[in-house]
């Protein structure tokens, strides 16, 4: 039945954009997070993607799965804040390197692909009731 | 007597399964809009149908290989990559989300025309056999 693994394959795809909505929270929730002198400050996480063969369906037709969720690598933000509690001796403290404009669209990406892929879900349900009824 | 029953639907059957075959690969396409280096694929549907339907009934787009002692079924559907769009994504990704769009809601609609005409086949059936 090949509609009923349109419920695997954009589900997948449901499933890896939550995650990506997922990493783009984290982000912008720890987008002024200031890392306190000698610690590692927070560093935006982007998530991967890649292909995933899906059991039983046609070949060619893979779902999504996320490979990695990798680190920034990113310099930190530093900023001059002498009376900042965590300056380190020059005065600087070392903010998350979140690009926090990059965030914003991503998160609209994001949304906009787990829309497309909610819709292609009604579709192939839309189809299978109407295939269930055939004959009568 | 069975036989023609089978040819009179057989055909209709056959669009049905390679349209939803159809819809699959579409679904792929758009759930990997963001996936790097993802090339956008398709069925040729009418190649698709006159293999399906030119093979024997029976071997056409439909039965399962559940073991493999069983003779392999004519594939019918081949899975091809789409000739290459300009949609100019860095990442490779060669998927083009309002193209997909059309093909989905088109296909969608010509699944639902082919699942009309087999009732429709069934429904003449059935007055016959009831009168």
């Amino acid at each position: 039945m090949s509609l009923a693994k349109i419920f695997s394959i954009s589900g997948s795809a449901l499933q890896a954009q939550a995650k990506r909505l997922n990493a783009v929270a984290s982000n912008l929730a720890n987008a002024d997070t200031v890392a306190a002198p000698g610690q590692e400050p927070y560093r935006a996480r982007q998530v991967l993607f890649r292909t995933e063969p899906v059991q039983g369906g046609v070949a060619g037709a893979p779902g999504v799965a996320v490979s990695e969720v990798i680190e920034d690598s990113a310099p930190p933000r530093r900023v001059y804040d002498p009376k900042h509690p965590h300056a380190d001796a020059e005065g600087y403290v070392s903010m998350s390197n979140v690009n926090v404009v990059e965030e914003m669209v991503n998160m609209i990406s994001a949304s906009r692909s787990y829309q497309n892929n909610v819709e292609v879900l009604n579709t192939a349900k839309n189809l299978l009731a109407k295939t269930l009824n055939l004959g009568s | 007597m069975i036989d023609g029953i089978d040819k009179a639907m057989n055909f209709q059957a056959n669009a049905l399964i390679l349209r939803a075959q159809r819809q699959q690969v579409l679904a792929s396409n758009i759930a990997n809009a963001d996936t790097p280096g993802y090339q956008a694929a398709d069925i040729d549907f009418a190649a698709a149908l006159e293999r399906a339907t030119a093979a024997a009934p029976g071997t056409g787009a439909g039965p399962a290989r559940t073991a493999p002692t069983h003779l392999a079924p004519i594939s019918a559907a081949i899975v091809e990559p789409r000739p290459a769009s300009a949609t100019g994504a860095l990442d490779g990704n060669s998927v083009d989300m309002d193209a997909e769009r059309v093909h989905f809601a088109d296909n969608a609609l010509r699944y639902e025309a082919a699942l009309r005409f087999l009732n429709g086949k069934i429904r003449t059936l059935l007055s016959a056999i009831q009168g």
